[in-house]
């Protein structure tokens, strides 16, 4: 089976730009349940960018499912968590509305959804618990709940890799918690690939199988428990 | 009123504009691109006078006209060649500086371009009732077969371009909808007052909705309603009507937003 993510020997400048990934190998198999950390600027949502095909790499390769990232045929299998400023929290939808639209690619753009298409919806809003929720308005939510609706929606898609990025941001120590805990209830009970990418990774360390620390290049990859413990301090990793 | 045959021409057409106008203002106003409709209008009003320059109809140039502002608008925003304001603005002046030099050299800086700018329910045709309701059915019909993309995009357009979903096709058809909603709605409502159309009744109807599906059905019912009371205001009181429509919707926000503010106390 080819891996779920390989980034081979790749460089990435934007144009006119600084060189922001310099020389990055990452390999990350099918199950694995991986954190990339790093601080702000150190290009790991860059990386991330990359990674998914929606930056094609100045030099090197980025393979998704053994596929080049950008015409990857296995798009619909990514369940992806935008950061939170770029989702449309604001719009006036409900949690259940929000969720189908993570059912797009597998179900086709034309037409409405099928049943057997809505019973995987409401599987999915079963998984992160907002069945009682699921017709109430989004914006009636509190910021985790409205992370959960859109986690939910990237279930919805039966993804094969799940992609967070930043999914901490504007959520309380408590929400963070709980997410880091159902995040680790979806990778064992589906078996799904679960990429992390965060400035810290405080919530999911006891979680994860792999950190990944970026700072313009991969300066660590290994189990958490290896991290230099200087290194816990994500402020610590500018220096 | 039903008598004269203009009226019932105004309001068959008026009824396909009151509808496509707010739905497809749903997608605009969700993007934060509320102020396109204007740009677009603005550009329609140069398409118009090249009508009269070139003695052909007016609304068929100002549908190409429409169509290749709101393509290079998305185009400029897409490409980030420039901010999407900055996109409009640009797309927004050249319309009307071009309209403006175009109608001077067709001399037709008079009454019936006055109709364009702020509709006038005398102007529409049989053909234009013809044009209006099979060009306006064919865009509520797209809206209805790709609602759910157009909506999913809305919500997470980053995530649908992650899963593969053509986001930068669906931006072209949400902009062709409104460069063919400014054309189509110019006899009734005018070029200058079409994007209050496409955008009022969405803003009211999030006022007292509950969900994305209910805010276009409200906002389309909303669209109707203002369409039909301000022609029969226009009517009885010989008053313009594109005026009319757009204070009958702005009285329409006013009401639903007492109501919802009412229903969460």
């Amino acid at each position: 089976m080819p891996l779920a993510v390989e980034l081979r020997a790749l460089s990435f400048a934007y144009p006119h730009g600084q060189t922001v990934l310099r020389d990055v190998d990452l390999a990350i198999a099918h199950g694995e349940f991986v954190a990339v950390a790093g601080p702000n600027g150190g290009g790991k949502t860059t990386l991330l960018r990359v990674a998914l095909g929606l930056e094609r790499p100045t030099q090197g390769e980025a393979l998704l499912f053994g596929e080049p990232a950008h015409a990857s045929s296995h798009r619909a299998t990514i369940g992806y968590l935008a950061q939170r400023a770029r989702l449309g929290v604001d719009a006036p939808a409900t949690v259940r509305e929000v969720v189908s639209a993570g059912r797009l690619a597998a179900s086709g753009l034309l037409g409405p959804l099928r049943r057997r298409d809505r019973a995987i919806v409401a599987e999915a809003i079963g998984r992160v618990g907002l069945e009682a929720v699921a017709d109430a308005p989004l914006r009636t939510l509190s910021g985790g709940m409205q992370q959960r609706a859109f986690i939910a929606k990237a279930l919805a898609g039966e993804p094969s890799l799940l992609v967070l990025d930043e999914p901490t941001t504007g959520v309380d120590v408590e929400a963070q918690d709980a997410l880091a805990a159902l995040l680790d209830r979806l990778h064992r009970e589906l078996g799904v690939t679960v990429l992390y990418v965060s400035h810290e990774f405080g919530a999911v360390e006891r979680f994860v199988q792999r950190l990944v620390l970026v700072r313009s290049s991969i300066v660590f990859d290994g189990p958490p428990a290896q991290l230099p413990g200087v290194w816990h301090d994500p402020s610590h990793v500018h220096v | 009123m039903f008598e004269s045959e203009f009226m019932r021409l105004a309001f068959a057409a008026g009824a396909v504009v009151g509808l496509l106008a707010p739905a497809v203002g749903f997608f605009l106003v969700q993007r934060q691109m509320s102020l396109i409709g204007d740009g677009i209008g603005h550009v329609a009003f140069a398409g118009v006078a090249a009508g009269y320059l070139l003695d052909v109809s007016p609304v068929a140039t100002a549908l190409v006209a429409s169509l290749a502002g709101a393509v290079t608008i998305e185009w400029l925003r897409a490409r980030r060649i420039t901010a999407g304001d900055q996109a409009l603005a640009l797309v927004f002046y050249t319309g009307i500086a071009g309209g403006v030099v175009l109608v001077s050299l067709a001399g037709a800086l008079d009454v019936n371009l006055l109709a364009f700018l702020f509709g006038s329910i005398l102007t529409v045709t049989r053909m234009d009732v013809v044009v209006i309701v099979v060009l306006g059915l064919a865009g509520l019909a797209t809206i209805g077969l790709l609602y759910r993309a157009l909506s999913a995009t809305v919500l997470d357009e980053e995530g649908a371009r992650v899963a593969g979903i053509p986001v930068a096709f669906l931006n072209v058809v949400v902009a062709a909808l409104a460069a063919l909603t400014v054309a189509l709605s110019m006899r009734v409502v005018g070029i200058l007052l079409i994007a209050a159309l496409m955008v009022l009744p969405v803003i009211a109807a999030t006022r007292v909705a509950w969900s994305m599906a209910s805010t276009i059905v409200i906002a389309m019912a909303i669209g109707l309603v203002s369409v039909f009371a301000g022609l029969t205001a226009a009517y009885y009181g010989d008053l313009p009507p594109g005026g009319m429509i757009v204070l009958v919707a702005a009285a329409a926000f006013a009401l639903l937003t007492v109501a919802g503010t009412l229903r969460r106390t």
